[in-house]
Order: C-alpha cells, then structure tokens, then sequence
C-alpha cells in the first residue's frame, strides 16, 4: 500500500499556517467533553499533556517512573536548535530546515522538517517564560553556541543540563495543570495495550506498577510519546526503563512501525569496561569541539600508555579522512570511523574497543582553565566512572547506541495509520530522516507537544463523538485479560534464564550484525538468531516473585518479550533497504573510500512495516519521499 | 573484591522491614553500586528467591530515581554523586555495606529500597511554575536577565527531585527541596510575579505532605548529589518574610 | 495565623525570640561582669536598674513572653519534625550537623530548669534566704554579698557550669540559625556566622562561669 501523509500542497514557506487555518476546530465548550489520553511525560509527552490540559480537554497522562519528571528527555546535555539567528551569523528557518533535511540524509519529509523549524522559535519563547534558566551573556542575553558541525551558532543551552531544564520547565506546566485539575497524572504506570476498537484507537490497558493491577483507561485520542527503542540494543545510553513495549503495543494492534534501521549511534560515550555493565553513559557532542580523535597507527603501540607514543605515530583519522569538518563530522560519521579503527584492530583501552580524544593540543593552545571551564562537568563525569583524569591522559570513547530516528508512522498531523492513535517525539519517525542532528531532539519534542498537537488533534477530535466508546466497552476487558494472560504466562514459564541475560543476548547480535555497519549476511545471521533467542525467552525465562506486588523481573520481562518480536522488524527493515544512509549503513553500499552510498532511485522513501504475528513476514507500506525544496545531493563533509 | 551486604528488606508500607544479609562474592572496582546490586539480584533469582527491589532508571545522575541510604549516608555520601554513579573502586575488599532507603514519613517505602515520593510532586504542584500559557508569550529576548541572576536561577534548578535532602536530614525536612525552586523562579523576571503567592502555597505544601520543619542542620546540601546550596534555604525565607509582610 | 502555624513562620518567630534571649544574655553577662570592679560597681548596676521602676516589669514581660513563645513552639516543632521521621535507619551518619543543633530541644530544656532555678536563687531568693543582706532603706539587697556568698558552695557553682555549657551548646547553633532563617546569609557569609556564633558562645560560655568559678576559687570575696 502507497501510504499518504498527509502534507499540504503549495509553497512550503506557508504550509503550517494554511494547514493550521485549514484544519477544524473544537469549540471551547465542548473541549472538556473530550477526554485524552497521553503516555509518557518527557519533552514531547509532557509538553503536550500540558498544552492540551490547558486547552481545556480533560487529559490523563501516564508514566512509568515514579514522577513525571524523571522521563530520559532529562538526560540530554548538549543543546536545542532555534533558527533565532541572535547572533546575526546568517541563520534562517530556510537554513535549519535545510540542514535538518541535509543531515537526515534525505530521508525525512519536507513539510514536517519545515514545520519544526519554523516552530522552533516558539519553543525558546515558551521556555524562557517558564522560567529556564538558559544560559546569557552578560548584557542578560541569550547566549548561543554552535554544536554538532552546525556553521552557524543557533544551540540555546543551560550548562550540560539542557534537557533536564526543559524538561523541568515542561513538567512545572503539567504540574500547573495537575493542579488546576485538568491533567490527571498515572506514575508508575506501564502502558501494556492499546484497546482498539473498529479500527480505532479507543483507550490502553495499564498494569499499576506497585499493586500489579491491570487497568483500563478509555479516551477520544491516544497520544504515544514513549521514546525511543535503542535498548533492543542492551547496552545503550538510554535509561533502563525505556523501551519499546508502547509503541509496539501499538504495532501490534496495526500501527505501522516506520524506519526501524534507522538507529543512532552516538560517538562520544565512555567504553564499555566489562561484562556486567548496565548501560553506556554518553558524554557531551560538544567535546569534540576541542578535543582530537586518535588511534595508534601500529598495532603493537595499542598496549602502550598514550602518552609513550610519538606524535608521528598517532592517525588522527577523522582529521585525514575528512579535513574540512575534522573531528566535527556528523554524529553517524565519527561513530563509523571510530569503529573502523577498532575493526582494523588499532582500538585502545579493555578489549580494545575504544579510541582516543585528546585535549593536549587544546590544552596547549587556550589553557587548562578554559577547557575546564568549558568542559569540566564533563571531565568529572569521566574520571568519577573511569578514575582516568583526561587533563592528563586523553579519554577513552566509543560509540553508543543512543537514539532512534525511526519509530511508528504517522501523518503530517502526527496520526498514525489508526485513527485516534497519535504519536510524539522520538516515538514517531517524522523529521529526523535517517540520521539526526545534535540538539534536535528536544527541539522535535517540544516542537510536537507544545505548538503541534494542540492544532493538530483537534481537526481529528472535530470528527468524533466525545466518550462514545468507555471503558465498559468488551473490547477493553478483552485487552486486560490479554494483558494479564501474557503476564501469566510469563511467570509460569520457570525456566533457567533471567531476562536479562536474555536480553544481554539480543543485544549481543544486535550489536554485532545489526549495529553500525550492516551487511546482507550479518542481518541475515540476525534474522536467523533473534527467533533462536525468542523461541529461548518462551521456553527458559525465569521470573521471580508475582504480579501483585512491585516487580522489576517481570517489567523487564514483558519489555523483552516485544525487543524481541521488534528486534526482527528492525533487522529485516536494514536487509531490505538496500542503501546507505544516514545511521543505516550496509557494508554493501559504500564508496571507495567508505563513505555511505545513498540509492535515491529506489529507496527514496518511508518503509512502514505492518506487523503480522512473531515469526510472520511483516508487510511492507511505502510512503515516498518528495523533495520540492531542497535538491537531493550526495552529503559530503569532506 | 568480596563484599557483605546488609540490605533493608520491606514487604510494603504496612510490613515490619529488616535488614537481611547478602554476599556479593565477586565485585569488580569499575563497576557501579547499582551494579553491584544487579549482580546480587542475578545471583538472587537464579535461586529463585525475591530480588531486591530499587528504584533506578538513567543511571547517569541526572534523572534522581536511585534512592539509597548506604552506610547511613544518602547516596553514599561521595560529593555530588548520585547512588548510580558511585562505584565500587570506593569500597574495600571484605567491607560491610548497609543499603537502606530513604526513611520519611513523607515517603512511605514501597518495597525495599523503592519509596513513594509523591510529597514532592504534591510541593511542585502547588506552586513550582510560572503560570503561563503555552503559546503568547514574549520573545526570549524581550526581558535581558543578568548573567548573575541567570547562574543563579542555574545553580538552584540543577535539583534532580531525588529527595536525598529530606532522606539526611535530622527533621524529614523537604525544604532544600522547596526552596531550590523558590529560588530559581523568584530570581527570574518571569517568576517575580507570582513569587508571593508561590513561596506560600509552597511550604504549605511541604507540611501538609508531612515533610517536617528545617532547623538549619545544613545536612541536605551536604547529601544533595548536586551540591544545592543552603543559601537557596536563606532565599525562601527571605521571600517568605517579603510575602508575610507585604 | 501564617506566622503561628506555617513552617517558615514559625521557624521566623524562633529565630525572632531567640535572638532577643541572645541579646539579653549577652547584656546580663556585661553586667554581671562589674562584680569584678568591686562591690560597689555591681550594687550600682543593681540600684540603676530598681530605680527604672515599672519599665523593669515591662521587661520582664517581654523576656518572658520571649522565653514561653521560644519554648513553646521550640517545643511544638520537635514534636513535628519527630512525627516526620517516624523510624531511623540502623546506619545514620550525619556529615555536616551536630550535636548542637541536634540536641537544641534537650539543651533549652535544660537551660528552662536553669532559669528557673537561678530565678529561686537570685530574684525569688528562695533557695538560699541566708545570702540576702538588706541595703538602703529601697528594699534592696546587697548585691554583691548576694552573689558571692551564693557561690560558696560547689554544688551551685556545678549547676551553674554545666547550664552555661547548656547555653553554649544552645547559642552556637541558634545565633547563627537567625541569620539564615531571617534570610540573611549566602554562601560567602554562612561560614562566616557559624564562626561568629561559636565565638559569642564561647565568650557567654566563659564569661557567665567565671563568676562563679573565681567566687568558689576564693579570687573574689567579700
């Protein structure tokens, strides 16, 4: 099926405001008589929950953590996008636009990169009103710095906390509203189904995290913005709660997953150290700003202390592979080389999966005090996990799976192919194309929730009859019967395995066939072992304790079991696409000299996967790619 | 490294907890206490006995899930650090941990080391914004705020939510808490207008979710895995005196 | 209503009526320190301040409407901080409070009996009937005789020693606490305060005992 999303027509420079005139509205009498329902509380969920309680419909917003404002959105350190052009360096929304679309690897749509870079204005207004506190320069304006190769300087931030502050910021306004009464907050709360009813969505069944209990929630309009799926991966720097299990829900009661291969793999997070690790931490993007990119060019130096090897010795790879951005190459970029190095066996550091970045020459050049002005959280966070001090060593990275472009379809309205369903932020696939830029995730989630959905929903809720379907209705008892048989089952299996030593398995192939650089035959080795561990999961999963009672064994479990159906979507997306772009790379499809192979002829659009039972071949849905604006071209950063 | 571990082990709120002993033979310094602990928990439901429930989730210091008192001091007690950051390499071959959790009235334990820390978002609720709409608001740059005044509002808002403050403090106090977002939003332009009302509706707030009353111990910037600093404690009471006599 | 029943304003009253005990504190001891001028010093001290008449009752009302305030809600506020931590870990290290601070209720009981004693000792003159010789035709006492000879024994100078250590304990945590609970400090002048409210109860501490202690040493005498 050709899917359509959906885009206005016509000139692109007024494509959000035609549509915004052009899409219904819902008198404000009769807001309060819709009820929606939003899951997860980060930037995109919380912004949104706010904005709409705001508006007057009656929202329930639900999380899995114990507070609203622990979403991962909190992690993010470096930055976020605004094509304010403060600084009079040449900046335009055209521009952001531009570089969004050019950075994406040419796999996103023009309207919806459009819309986010004319939003993003608004959403720097919005926080300073409530009150982040970005940082300013000393006549108390905004200060901006540039980030991840942007040429021009249009990163808004508050220290190395900026998504922590924007999310304080989005959680004070759903807290506002909590208060006012038109948010209802659910914490501890996991969503478990999506209850659809005819074809449209109609509510969730949730398990109450602390009692066990399973519950129904009905609603006029579901809202996902549950994140990203990169800990299919194990080791990565999400959270550890975050996982895939609402989107694929929602996959599984007919949404299509978009992108699925298109993963990002971060280049500066700190080495694994040894087989009992949790997660990766990620370091700042910014650090490459100052610090050099290195291996030792023999293998035999790798053993050595850095500092014993002469400076004729060193590759500086990113340097010599691309002069004009060096070690400011996009995120997918560095990432690939970094791992080259390693596969060419000059990695440093425990098993040899780490390179160098070193801050000597920095150092050198502008002082110890600058840098540590600059970067000295950063470098505390460092050595408090590795007990290195990187003022007199050069630390130690590696790429991390870190975020994913990918996720479930959606129209330029942010509705999936269900009706009803609608989905935000990292959890849908919408504007990062194949690979996103630094500090554009929280630009995207903001963007959805606070100056999106407001508008957008409405031209859907504009259609329906408020509380037509509740929660009485037979479909919802279904789904938690559903609900609670697969968490039976679960329990009962007793087997030899923990969930996470399975999951520590999928990641493990994932990882090695499905992570940076993919091939025909390591996806094809994935394909083969992903139902191997499956068929494992269903058969020796040990779970301890009961449902009635907090338990993180059985979270896990219920998480890993839909990795584990999504991880085969995920591989069979990569097989399929016969290109590289962006965070999809396939050893097949490279330059000469190694540099991704884009197939516009073939591969210029979204692959929407519909999912047809575990083990079943999903189906394919296209929806192809347009460029009107900006001309396709080979992205180089030579 | 091969350790002793006396974890406090709680059915719910309305069971009697106990401290329960456990081995954790084989520790490796890189690894973090959270680590640590889910190779205990490994170990735990191999044999098919109840693992130890905890709450956690970035692991990187900033989302303020990890919640635990180790050896009496809340997150352990290494400067600005967080319970998912502290590592092992800060223990000793053959030491005795205790690992208990969070003790308040305020937050009531969920199991083991988990707590409900639902008082804090109740404080948050009742005043901790500015309360402006989404959309129709002025340019970021229409109001210039003082580089001071902006590392200032900085400093406070770096809390995390953890509630360490109130878990070390003699009194189950939330007011480093309360006052940490006082602080940053009267500070600010945007948040001066409503500063009266928001300092009272706060610490109304705190009281009536059973947090106890400050008594200038200091403990909680000493805990605070962000350094917060008493002087935001100072700023509150200052606010509150302006709001009083107003 | 705030001001009685929230936590910050009552915080604010302690600070408030604590800082007023302080300052009488402190001026009691500069005038309890002219009985080392001689005798006729201290009577004078003790004829200035009869001869103020009905200003010395008014205060005494407002120290003693301080001290019940102080006490009461002293009182009533470690009752709630208890009720706020209902069971304490087996393990609690404290890292930056200390005794002080954390026996500021035992120490103000304390100093409650103190004054009460020293009020049956010295203003009631219950405890001792032997040691009030009369002076001038005003009704007075000597004074100066009253105190030395009150401090022939051990046993009150004992009392008194141990309750000044009482008020040491008390005073350093609390002059310092005003300043924070009234807003007054930051980050530079917290230490600064701490300091400054350890030095003033070591010169209360030693001021107020060495009266005693020199009297029952025999350095001061009739």
């Amino acid at each position: 099926m050709i899917l359509d999303g959906k885009c206005p027509t016509g000139p692109i420079e007024t494509s959000w405001d035609r549509h915004r005139f052009e899409t219904k509205l819902v008198n404000p009498a009769n807001k309060r008589k819709f009820k929606i329902l939003c899951v997860g509380t980060g930037l995109a969920g919380g912004a949104a929950a706010a904005s709409l309680g705001e508006l007057g419909y009656q929202v329930e917003a639900f999380c899995y953590q114990d507070s609203a404002r622990r979403a991962h959105s909190i992690a993010a350190q470096g930055g976020i996008n605004a094509a304010k052009n403060y600084p009079n360096d040449g900046d335009s929304i055209y521009r952001l636009f531009y570089d969004t679309i050019k950075g994406g690897d040419f796999r996103a749509r023009e309207a919806d990169v459009w819309r986010l870079a004319q939003v993003s204005n608004n959403i720097i207004d919005q926080c300073v009103a409530q009150g982040v506190p970005f940082a300013r320069d000393y006549a108390g304006y905004l200060d901006n710095r540039s980030f991840g190769g942007a040429q021009v300087s249009r990163t808004f931030y508050a220290r190395g906390q900026t998504g922590q502050q924007l999310l304080l910021g989005a959680y004070s306004a759903l807290s506002r509203q909590v208060k006012a009464g038109t948010v209802k907050l659910y914490e501890r709360r996991e969503m478990l189904d999506l209850v659809v009813v005819d074809g449209v969505a109609r509510g969730i069944t949730c398990r109450n995290m602390v009692t066990g209990e399973i519950e129904s929630y009905w609603g006029d309009a579901v809202i996902l913005a549950t994140g990203g799926y990169v800990n299919v991966f194990y080791l990565s720097t999400n959270a550890m709660g975050c996982s895939v299990t609402a989107a694929w829900k929602a996959a599984k009661k007919g949404a299509y997953m978009a992108n699925p291969c298109y993963t990002q793999i971060h280049p500066t997070c700190i080495p694994q150290h040894g087989e009992h690790q949790s997660k990766l931490t990620l370091m700042s993007e910014s650090l490459r700003n100052d610090g050099r990119c290195w291996v030792p060019k023999k293998v035999d130096d790798c053993e050595k202390a850095p500092g014993d090897i002469p400076e004729e010795d060193r590759d500086y790879y990113l340097e010599r592979k691309y002069p004009s951005f060096g070690n400011l190459a996009p995120r997918d970029i560095a990432s690939r080389a970094a791992k080259e190095q390693c596969d060419d066996n000059r990695g440093v550091g425990p098993g040899k999966r780490g390179v160098y970045l070193d801050y000597q020459s920095a150092i050198e050049r502008v002082g110890e005090d600058t840098i540590r002005e600059r970067y000295g959280n950063l470098f505390e966070m460092y050595e408090k996990i590795t007990a290195e001090n990187a003022y007199q060593q050069p630390m130690r990275i590696y790429p991390a799976p870190h975020y994913s472009m990918g996720g479930l379809w959606v129209d330029y309205n942010c509705m999936s192919n269900v009706p009803g369903l609608f989905v935000l932020g990292e959890a849908n696939f919408s504007v990062h194309g194949a690979n996103r830029l630094g500090a554009s995730a929280l630009m995207q989630g903001l963007a959805d929730g606070y100056f999106v959905i407001p508008y957008t929903i409405a031209g859907y809720l504009a259609t329906v009859k408020p509380g037509e379907i509740k929660d009485d209705h037979a479909e919802f008892k279904k789904s938690a019967e559903d609900v609670k048989a697969q968490i039976d089952q679960l329990l009962s299996i007793d087997g030899n395995k923990t969930p996470s030593e399975l999951h520590r398995e999928l990641g493990k192939v994932m990882w090695e066939d499905v992570g940076m650089a993919r091939s025909k035959e390591s996806l094809e080795h994935a394909l083969q072992r992903i139902p191997e561990i499956r068929d494992d999961f269903w058969n020796n999963l040990k779970v301890v304790g009961s449902n009635e009672e907090y338990n993180q064994e059985l979270e896990n479990a219920g998480r890993l079991a839909d990795f584990l159906e999504f991880a085969e979507v995920l591989a069979k997306d990569a097989l399929h696409r016969e290109e590289s772009c962006g965070g999809h790379f396939r050893t097949e499809h490279q330059t000469e000299d190694g540099e991704a192979m884009r197939n516009d002829e073939d591969y210029c659009y979204v692959a929407a996967w519909e999912f047809k039972g575990a083990g079943v071949e999903p189906e394919l849905h296209k929806e192809p790619l347009k460029f009107e604006n900006v001309k396709l071209a080979v992205r180089s950063y030579k | 490294m091969k350790l002793k571990l006396h974890v406090w082990r709680q059915n719910g709120p309305n069971d009697k907890g106990r401290l329960e002993t456990y081995e954790a033979p084989d520790v490796s310094p890189d690894q973090s206490f959270l680590e640590m602990l889910d190779d205990v928990n490994q170990a735990l439901a191999k044999e098919g006995r109840d693992i130890i429930a905890f709450d956690h989730d970035c692991r990187e210091g900033i989302c303020g899930m990890c919640s635990q008192v180790i050896n009496g001091k809340a997150h352990g007690g290494q400067e600005r650090t967080t319970v998912c950051q502290l590592h092992m390499r800060e223990f000793n071959d053959g030491d005795e941990i205790y690992i208990e959790p969070w003790k308040a009235k305020a937050f009531p334990i969920i199991k083991d080391l988990a707590v409900d820390r639902t008082g804090l978002e109740k404080i948050i609720q009742a005043g901790g914004y500015t309360s402006c709409h989404t959309g129709g608001v002025a340019d970021g740059n229409a109001l210039p705020i003082g580089k001071e005044a902006a590392d200032y509002a900085m400093d406070a808002a770096e809390c995390i939510g953890c509630g360490a403050c109130v878990a070390s403090c003699p009194n189950s106090s939330a007011m480093l808490f309360t006052s940490a977002k006082v602080a940053q939003l009267a500070v600010l332009p945007q948040g001066k207008v409503e500063a009266h009302r928001r300092v009272m509706a706060m610490t109304e707030a705190a009281k009536e979710s059973d947090f106890g009353n400050c008594t200038n111990h200091y403990e909680c910037q000493a805990a605070c895995p962000k350094g917060i600093d008493v002087k935001f404690i100072a700023k509150l009471n200052r606010e509150y005196l302006k709001a009083l006599i107003k | 209503m705030q001001l009685t029943q929230s936590s910050v304003g009552r915080k604010i009253i302690m600070a408030v009526t604590g800082i007023v005990l302080v300052a009488f504190v402190c001026v009691h001891l500069l005038g309890n320190t002219s009985i080392f001028v001689g005798a006729d010093a201290i009577n004078a001290y003790a004829q200035k301040l009869h001869s103020l008449g009905p200003l010395v009752w008014v205060f005494r009302l407002v120290m003693l409407a301080a001290f019940v305030i102080h006490i009461f809600f002293g009182i009533q506020l470690t009752i709630e901080n208890k009720a706020a931590t209902p069971e304490a870990n087996v393990q609690v290290k404290r890292q930056k409070t200390g005794f002080a601070a954390e026996t500021m209720v035992i120490s103000g009981l304390v100093l409650l009996a103190f004054v009460i004693y020293h009020l049956l000792h010295f203003t009631v003159r219950v405890t001792n009937p032997e040691i009030y010789v009369p002076m001038g035709d005003q009704g007075m006492v000597d004074v100066y005789y009253m105190v030395v000879m009150g401090f022939q024994a051990v046993l009150p100078v004992a009392v008194y020693v141990v309750a000044m250590g009482f008020l040491f304990l008390h005073v350093s945590h609390g002059f310092q606490s005003f300043f924070q609970t009234l807003g007054l400090s930051n980050d530079k002048s917290l230490p600064i305060t701490m300091n400054i409210s350890k030095l003033i109860a070591v010169v209360l501490l030693l001021g107020y005992i060495s009266i005693p202690v020199l009297i029952v040493a025999g350095l001061v005498k009739i």
